[in-house]
């Protein structure tokens, strides 16, 4: 039953009927989900991570910190196999492992709960440290990365630029940060959201939001020494 | 006792940084050290306060000794993520700046990921008396009360300090231990019951619990009286099985709560430890109706607090009837 499921639902194609699940209706959903694309792009081309090595300490790691309008999160992970995909139908209810917000102690495949804004990425950056201290390599010698999404609209929150202030500092060269820019910060980020990465020394690179071979591009280039930022350019919800 | 001639500037350097906390201080960095040597799961978050103290093991293993700066944010958060990777990270700062700052951090970063932290904050309620309220924290005991699940040390002695470290860096759960730089003659073996420091009869008038450095005052003001005088240095989780015993054995149901934070800290557990039977209680701790503007020594801020042996004496024997 559960291969067959899967099996059904795992193409990108699938995921509007998977975000269906949850929120019945499809017809607002390019807008709404801004974040499906980068997140897809994510776990089915370049995040090391899959439902059998879920709790693997080499595994890389995805933080999803704009914990608001999770639906993509979800079917991205029921997608791949971490959410059987009838448990989406719940969501929100009491029993239900899948909230509004999501709860990494309930939520198989999530990694951190978040909701409120700015812990994302101060989460990350210790998480990137922890990896590295500890020394952990995959079998084929290659280090971990942690990837944390955030929102332009997040990026107000002060936690973050401590991290951001850090993260360079401290030579955090296996953290990448994801600004999903959907212009949500009143007012807009002077000179654009990357030129605060920018300035702190992180590698800054920008892609179109639906473009997944650009995303992969920019996700995956090398950028020895810093951390890496993407600004992921949506269009607005307004 | 005498009150010493007084000059305008405090006798006490005015680093705040070395006035604060010394001697348990010490003994905390001390410990760490040698924690960060011994155990690599241990992981030193700092936001520069005692970086001083941890030069020789940042050098040695820079990647477990992160200063991240001044900004108290990431310094919790950091510490969830290294605690999310399976390390058990220490993190320490001035009692406002580690707990009320980044309080969200505490719910959020550390207790809703499911994860802990050992945080060790010094300056306690009013170690640093003459830098003013703003390096000041009676409310930090009762934040972290707030959030389930911490446990929450107040040593009264650096031997104390040593030991609880030592318990609580092989575990998991999320710490709040509570430095002071006042601290009581002798040290109490380390124990999560309450420690019967002296025995009343059992005609007494009741019981008095005394938390870290308020013991030895409280043992001053105590000692005309027929009461029970217990020693918590663990406050959280707290032994309400051993307080309803030692309260049963009492002459009267009567319990003073004496802790060196807010008043009142601790007042319902003391109700819920006794809610078999009628019983009195009084809470002693930092005053809540109005913030004490004032600077001067930490034994000016216990007088005027009624914290020092003669105010607690005094409360004592209103409350006992005696």
């Amino acid at each position: 039953m559960s291969m067959t499921t899967a099996a059904a639902f795992s193409r990108y194609a699938d995921l509007p009927s998977l975000v269906g699940l949850m929120e019945g209706d499809e017809k607002h959903f390019e807008a709404a989900h801004s974040t499906l694309d980068v997140i897809w792009t994510l776990y089915d081309r370049i995040l090391r991570v899959s439902p059998e090595t879920a709790d693997a300490s080499d595994r890389d790691r995805f933080l999803l910190s704009k914990g608001h309008g999770p639906a993509a999160y979800y079917a991205v992970l029921a997608a791949k196999g971490f959410l059987d995909v009838p448990t989406l139908r719940g969501w929100g209810t009491y029993d239900s492992p899948l909230g509004f917000h999501p709860d990494r102690t309930l939520a198989p495949g999530v990694e951190i709960g978040s909701g409120s804004l700015g812990h994302g990425l101060p989460l990350a950056l210790g998480s990137a440290l922890g990896l590295r201290a500890q020394g952990i390599r995959r079998d084929d010698g290659t280090e971990p990365r942690v990837v944390v999404l955030v929102g332009d609209g997040e990026l107000q929150e002060g936690s973050n630029h401590e991290a951001i202030a850090a993260a360079a500092r401290l030579g955090a060269d296996n953290l990448t940060a994801v600004v999903v820019d959907n212009h949500s910060a009143t007012p807009p980020w002077t000179g654009g959201v990357g030129t605060r990465f920018e300035v702190e020394g992180w590698k800054v690179r920008s892609a179109r939001g639906r473009h997944h071979d650009a995303l992969h591009r920019a996700l995956t280039e090398p950028h020895p020494g810093r951390p890496l930022a993407v600004v992921v350019t949506v269009p607005s919800q307004s | 006792m005498n009150t010493p001639v007084r000059t305008t500037v405090p006798d006490r350097s005015m680093d705040i940084h070395k006035a604060s906390g010394a001697s348990m201080r010490d003994t905390f960095a001390e410990t760490v050290r040698e924690a960060i040597h011994e155990d690599p799961r241990v992981a030193l978050v700092l936001a520069v306060i005692s970086g001083d103290k941890f030069r020789e093991p940042a050098a040695r293993h820079p990647e477990r000794v992160i200063d991240v700066g001044i900004r108290e944010q990431a310094l919790v958060g950091v510490a969830g993520g290294l605690a999310l990777t399976g390390m058990r990270p220490i993190v320490h700062s001035y009692a406002p700046f580690l707990v009320e700052r980044p309080f969200e951090q505490l719910k959020i970063s550390l207790s809703h990921q499911g994860v802990g932290a050992i945080l060790v904050g010094i300056g306690g309620s009013y170690d640093a008396s003459f830098a003013g309220r703003t390096h000041q924290a009676p409310g930090d005991v009762a934040l972290v009360d707030t959030l389930p699940g911490w446990a929450v040390h107040v040593p009264g002695h650096p031997d104390e300090v040593r030991e609880l470290l030592r318990r609580e860096i092989p575990r998991e759960r999320p710490v709040y231990l509570r430095l002071s730089s006042e601290a009581n003659r002798a040290p109490v073996p380390v124990s999560e019951r309450l420690t019967v420091v002296r025995q009343g009869s059992g005609r007494s008038a009741g019981v008095v619990v005394a938390v870290g450095p308020m013991l030895d005052p409280t043992l001053e003001a105590t000692a005309g009286l027929d009461v029970t005088v217990a020693y918590a240095s663990t406050v959280r989780p707290f032994d309400r099985e051993g307080l309803n015993h030692l309260t049963a054995a009492a002459g009267s149901a009567d319990v003073l709560f004496v802790e060196p934070y807010l008043e009142g800290t601790s007042a319902h557990e003391v109700s819920a430890a006794l809610s078999d039977r009628r019983h009195r209680q009084l809470g002693l701790g930092v005053t809540r109706d109005a913030e004490l503007r004032a600077y001067g020594d930490p034994e000016e801020h216990a007088r005027a607090h009624g914290l020092d042996a003669e105010g607690i004496a005094k409360a004592a024997r209103d409350f006992f009837l005696v």
